[in-house]
C-alpha cells in the first residue's frame, strides 16, 4: 500500500518526535528518534547506550569462570544461550573434550531455553500489534518451563549454569519425566495460538507485507537467525557448522516463505520463531531419550589458564549469531572479550526497513525483530 | 407513555410555587439521577472489564480488596472493594498539569465529554416511559449528543502540550466524524422501516411486528454494521488506536490526572452503555421479552412483560453487547489508522448506501 | 590455492598470513580499503557476511589493534583479518561495502577511539556523547566526576 518515500524530495515540514527510553512497547530501554511528515515515517534512528554496563571492561579484571554470571545478564532472556557460547568459547581456546552427558544436557537446557524465548518473542510482537491476552498465555506457558529450570539449578532467570568444562549441577532425578510432560502439554498450545493470533485476519492486515526485509539486504547488515531465515535463507549455524551434538539430531530449518505476503515481511519473522517452537521441542525430546550417563563434572578444570591466543567462536542463540572474541595472553584473566549479539546488528536495519511505513509499523517492526537492549548494550 | 419529566411535574404540582420552579425541580431530578446512574455504570462498568479479561486470560483479576471484611469469596467476586478503592483512589489524587499546557482547556475538556454523554442518555429508555423525555426526534437527538464528545477529545489532546497526546487526539477526532456516517445511514434505514423517529414508537413498531434485526436480510447486516461502527465510535479494540497504549502510552488522554481521569473513564464507559443500549432497542425489541421475538404468543401469555420485567430485559440485553464488546477488546489486535478510515470509507459506507437502496425495495415488495 | 596464498599473490607486501593465529594482518593501514574490496568481489572468496568488528588495545601504551571477522554464506569460508597500528592512524571505513561495519566501527571510535575514513555518522554509540576519554584502553582512567555527579560512588571497592 506504502511506497518508500524517496529522500531527496521530503520537504521541511519534517517532525522530530523521540520515542524516549521509557516506554510501554520498546523492548527494553531504546530511545527512537522518528523524523516523520504527517504520519509517514522518513527516518528512524536507534539511540542506544541506556544500559551500558561496561561488560566487556568487567571481563578484563575477572577470571574465566567468573564471567559466567555476567554472560548471562547480557540476553536476559536467552541466559542459558550466551553461558553455551561462551562457555564453547573458552573450551575451544582451551582444547577441552567435554563427556557426552553434558553435551546432551546443554543442548535439551539451550532449546528448552529458545522455547521460552519465543515465547516471550511471539507474545510481545502480539502486544504492540495491540492484542493482549496471547501475551498472557505465552507468560503463563514460559512459566513451566521457568519451573523446570528452577528445579534443575535454582534460579528462573539468570542461571549461572553452564560453566566452561561442563555444567553446574546434574539433572534431578524427575526432570526428564517432568520434561516429556510439559512438551506434552505445550504443544496443542502452540495450535491455539495459531488460532486466535496467526491466523487472525487483523493480525495479518498489521504485519503482512510490512517491513520487508530483502535477503542481500539483510546479510549486508549482519542480521542473523529467525530474521534472516524469515527472508528465505536456511542459514543456521546448528545445521551449516554443527557444534556440540546437534549433528546427531533430526529437525528441520524454518524458512520464510511468504505465506500471508512477501517473503521476509513481519509475518514471518513473527512465524519463523512459532515453528521453530516446535522444532526445539522435538529436538527436546531426541535428547532426553538418549541422554547417556556419565558424570558432568569430571571436565571442569581446577585453573583455566588457556595459552596464549585467540578465538572466535560463534552459536546459534534465539535471535541470531552470537560471537565471542576472547584474546588470552597466558594469565587467568582474559586480555579482551567482545560479544558480537546478534540483536544489535538486527536493531541497525531498522532504519533500512521502517522507512515509508508508519509510525504504527515502526512499532510492528521492531517487535519482529526481537531485540533485547541487555545484548546490544552489554 | 409520558416521560419521567411530565409525570413527575404531574406529580409535584400540588405544591403551590410558581410553576417555573416546579419545571426546574422536575429536570434537575432525573438529571441528576442520571449522573448517579452514570456513576454507578463506570465502577460496576470497570470491575467487570477486569473481571472479564482476567478471565480471558487465564488468571484471575482483583481479588484481595473486599470491604468491611467480605471479600466475595474465592473463585469469581473475589476483589468486591476494588469499585470503591479505586473510585476513592481516583478522587483523591494530585491533578498534575504540565507546565506548558494550556490550563483552561485542560479543565474543561473531560467535562465537554461528559456532557455529551449525559445529554445522550436524555433520549434513551429504560422500560416503556422510564424515559426522560420522550422526543419526537428521538433518534436523530441520540446521534446528534454523541458527536458532542468529539470537540472535547480535540481539546484534550491539543492542550495537553504533548505530541504524542496531539496523535491520539487527531486520529480519534478523524475516527469518530468518519464512523458516525455509517451509523446514521443504518439507523436511518430503520427509521424508513418504521416510519418514526421517536424511540416508543420503533419499539411499538416491533412489539406488533417482530425485531428488526430478523426482519429482513438488510436489517441483520444493519445491525452488524452498525455494531461494529459503534465501537470505532466508542474507541475500543480493535479500534482503539488513539489509546494505543503500546504506542502513545494513553494517547490523547495521558496528562490527565485523579479526578479527570475518571472523568474521562465515566464518558467512555457511558458511551458504551448508551450505544448497546440504543443497539438494543433499535435492533433487539428494547424492553420487549425475547418471547416476543416474533409475536406469536398472545399478549396475555405469561411471557414476562411488563414495566418492570421491560427494565430487566432491556438492561440485560445492554450488558449483553457491552461484554461483547469487552470481550473483541481482549481478543483481536488493533487495526493500523489507515486501515481503520479504509474500513469505513471504502467497506460501511458504500455497503449501508447500498442497504438503504436495498430495504426500500424490500418494503415495497413485502 | 587457499585463501592466504590469493591475498598473498595479490597484496604482496601489505598482507602477512598467520598460520598459527590463522589470521591475516594488514601491515600498510591505507591499504585496507582496497584490500576489503578484493575480499568481498573476488569470485573466489565472496565473502558478504561481515560478523564482527573488535577493537583490542596491545597494552604496550602506543598499539591498538582491530579485528575484522568475515564469512562467506556461498563459499561456507571464514576469514579473520587483523590491523595493528599507532594510536592516531586514521583507518578506512568498510562501511560501503558491508553495513554491518556502520555501527561496529561506531563501538570501536566510542571505546577505543579508533578514528574511521568516510564512515557515514561517526560519534559515539554506547557512551553518552559529551564522555571523555576512550574506556577500553588499558591506561583508561576513570574520570572523578562527570557533569558534577562523582563517577565512582564508592572507592573501597577496588582501592
Amino acid at each position: 500500500m506504502f511506497k518508500v518515500i524517496d529522500k531527496s524530495i521530503i520537504n521541511a515540514d519534517e517532525m522530530v518526535l523521540n520515542m524516549g527510553p521509557q516506554h510501554p512497547s520498546t523492548h527494553g530501554v531504546l530511545r527512537l528518534r522518528i523524523i516523520t511528515d504527517g504520519e509517514i515515517v522518513s527516518k528512524v534512528e536507534p539511540v542506544i547506550g541506556y544500559l551500558h554496563r561496561c561488560f566487556e571492561k568487567h571481563c578484563e579484571n575477572l577470571s574465566y569462570e567468573q564471567i559466567v554470571p555476567f554472560t548471562d545478564r547480557c540476553d536476559y532472556l536467552a541466559s542459558m544461550h550466551m553461558s553455551h557460547s561462551y562457555s564453547m568459547a573458552v573450551e575451544k581456546l582451551m582444547d577441552v573434550e567435554l563427556p557426552e552427558r553434558v553435551e546432551y544436557i546443554r543442548v535439551v537446557v539451550a532449546e528448552l531455553q529458545r522455547i521460552a524465548s519465543h515465547l516471550i518473542a511471539v507474545g510481545a510482537f502480539g502486544l504492540d500489534v495491540g492484542a493482549i491476552t496471547p501475551f498472557t498465555w505465552t507468560l503463563r506457558d514460559r512459566e513451566r518451563i521457568l519451573d523446570l529450570f528452577e528445579m534443575l539449578c535454582g534460579a528462573r532467570l539468570l542461571y549461572n549454569y553452564v560453566w566452561p568444562g561442563g555444567v553446574s549441577h546434574d539433572l534431578p532425578p524427575n526432570f526428564i519425566q517432568k520434561t516429556h510432560e510439559f512438551l506434552d502439554y505445550f504443544l496443542p498450545q502452540i495450535d491455539e495460538y495459531n488460532q486466535v493470533l496467526t491466523t487472525n485476519k487483523i493480525f495479518i492486515e498489521r504485519s503482512a507485507d510490512v517491513g520487508v526485509l530483502p535477503l542481500d539486504v539483510g546479510i549486508n547488515y549482519g542480521v542473523s537467525g529467525p530474521s534472516l531465515r524469515a527472508s528465505g535463507t536456511s542459514f543456521d549455524l546448528r545445521k551449516d557448522e554443527p557444534y556440540s551434538v546437534y549433528d546427531k539430531f533430526d529437525f528441520n530449518i524454518p524458512v520464510g516463505e511468504g505465506l500471508m505476503g512477501t517473503v521476509g515481511d513481519c509475518w514471518d519473522r513473527y512465524y519463523v520463531r512459532v515453528l521453530e517452537m516446535k522444532e526445539s521441542a522435538k529436538i527436546v525430546r531426541q535428547a532426553l531419550d538418549s541422554i547417556p550417563s556419565g558424570d558432568v563434572h569430571e571436565a571442569l578444570p581446577k585453573k583455566i589458564r588457556p595459552k596464549k591466543g585467540e578465538v572466535y567462536s560463534r552459536y546459534e542463540s534465539a535471535r541470531g549469531d552470537v560471537g565471542f572474541y576472547i584474546k588470552s595472553d597466558g594469565k587467568n584473566i582474559p586480555q579482551r572479550l567482545k560479544m558480537r549479539s546478534p540483536a544489535y546488528c538486527n536493531l541497525s536495519v531498522l532504519n533500512e526497513i521502517s522507512s515509508g511505513w508508519m509510525i504504527s509499523d515502526v512499532i510492528t517492526v521492531l517487535g519482529s525483530l526481537d531485540i533485547v537492549l541487555g545484548e546490544i548494550d552489554r | 407513555m409520558t416521560s419521567i419529566v411530565d409525570s413527575l411535574f404531574n406529580y409535584i404540582s400540588f405544591i403551590n410555587i410558581d410553576m417555573n420552579i416546579l419545571l426546574l425541580f422536575a429536570i434537575v431530578v432525573p438529571g441528576l439521577i442520571l449522573f448517579i446512574l452514570m456513576a454507578l455504570n463506570v465502577m460496576l462498568s470497570v470491575y467487570f472489564e477486569r473481571k472479564v479479561a482476567a478471565f480471558m486470560q487465564d488468571r484471575l483479576g482483583p481479588m484481595e480488596v473486599g470491604i468491611f471484611g467480605f471479600k466475595g469469596g474465592k473463585k469469581f467476586w473475589g476483589g468486591i472493594g476494588q469499585i470503591f478503592a479505586d473510585t476513592v483512589k481516583l478522587l483523591t489524587k494530585e491533578d498534575i498539569m504540565p507546565a506548558n499546557a494550556d490550563k483552561f482547556l485542560m479543565t474543561i475538556s473531560p467535562f465537554i465529554i461528559v456532557i455529551g454523554a449525559l445529554l445522550t442518555f436524555i433520549g434513551i429508555p429504560f422500560s416503556d416511559g422510564l424515559i426522560v423525555s420522550d422526543f419526537n426526534i428521538g433518534i436523530l437527538y441520540i446521534i446528534a449528543m454523541s458527536s458532542v464528545g468529539v470537540i472535547g477529545v480535540i481539546l484534550a489532546g491539543w492542550s495537553s502540550n504533548n505530541k504524542w497526546s496531539l496523535y491520539g487526539a487527531m486520529r480519534s477526532a478523524a475516527q469518530i466524524i468518519s464512523y458516525e456516517i455509517p451509523i446514521g445511514l443504518t439507523l436511518l434505514l430503520i427509521v424508513i422501516v418504521c416510519g418514526s423517529l421517536q424511540v416508543s414508537d420503533i419499539v411499538s413498531w416491533q412489539a406488533n411486528h417482530r425485531w428488526f434485526i430478523i426482519h429482513s436480510p438488510f436489517t441483520f447486516i444493519a445491525f452488524f454494521i452498525y455494531f461494529i461502527s459503534v465501537i470505532a465510535e466508542t474507541n475500543r479494540t480493535p479500534f482503539d488506536i488513539p489509546e494505543a497504549e503500546s504506542e502513545l502510552v494513553a494517547g490523547w488522554m495521558t496528562e490527565f490526572s485523579g479526578f479527570k481521569w475518571s472523568i474521562f473513564f465515566m464518558s467512555e464507559y457511558a458511551n458504551m452503555l448508551i450505544v448497546s443500549l440504543v443497539a438494543s432497542f433499535v435492533f433487539l425489541g428494547g424492553w420487549l421479552s425475547p418471547f416476543t421475538i416474533i409475536n406469536v404468543f398472545p399478549h396475555n401469555w405469561l411471557i414476562f412483560d411488563g414495566f418492570y420485567w421491560g427494565i430487566f430485559w432491556l438492561l440485560s440485553k445492554a450488558i449483553f453487547l457491552v461484554f461483547v464488546m469487552m470481550w473483541f477488546r481482549w481478543t483481536f489486535p488493533r487495526l493500523r489508522v489507515d486501515q481503520l478510515m479504509y474500513v469505513c470509507w471504502k467497506v460501511f459506507i458504500p455497503f449501508s448506501l447500498a442497504n438503504l437502496f436495498l430495504v426500500t425495495i424490500w418494503e415495497l415488495i413485502f | 590455492m587457499s585463501i592466504s596464498d590469493i591475498l598473498t599473490d595479490q597484496f604482496k607486501d601489505s598482507v602477512e598470513f598467520s598460520d598459527q593465529q590463522n589470521c591475516l594482518f594488514i601491515k600498510d593501514p591505507s591499504k585496507w580499503d582496497k584490500i576489503s574490496l578484493f575480499i568481498k568481489n573476488d569470485k573466489r572468496m565472496k565473502f558478504n557476511y561481515l560478523m564482527c568488528i573488535s577493537g583490542y588495545d596491545l597494552d604496550d601504551g602506543v598499539n591498538l589493534g582491530l579485528a575484522y571477522n568475515f564469512s562467506s554464506t556461498e563459499l561456507k569460508t571464514y576469514l579473520e583479518v587483523r590491523i595493528e597500528f599507532a594510536y592516531l592512524t586514521h583507518i578506512p571505513s568498510v562501511t560501503p561495502l558491508w553495513r554491518a561495519a556502520d555501527w561496529h566501527e561506531r563501538e570501536a571510535y566510542d571505546l577505543f577511539g579508533i578514528l574511521f575514513d568516510n564512515h557515514p555518522d561517526m560519534k559515539r554509540i554506547l557512551l553518552p556523547d559529551d564522555w571523555e576519554g576512550h574506556p577500553l584502553r588499558k591506561d583508561y582512567i576513570t574520570p572523578e566526576y562527570y557533569k558534577g555527579m562523582p563517577v565512582p560512588k564508592d572507592k573501597s571497592y577496588w582501592e
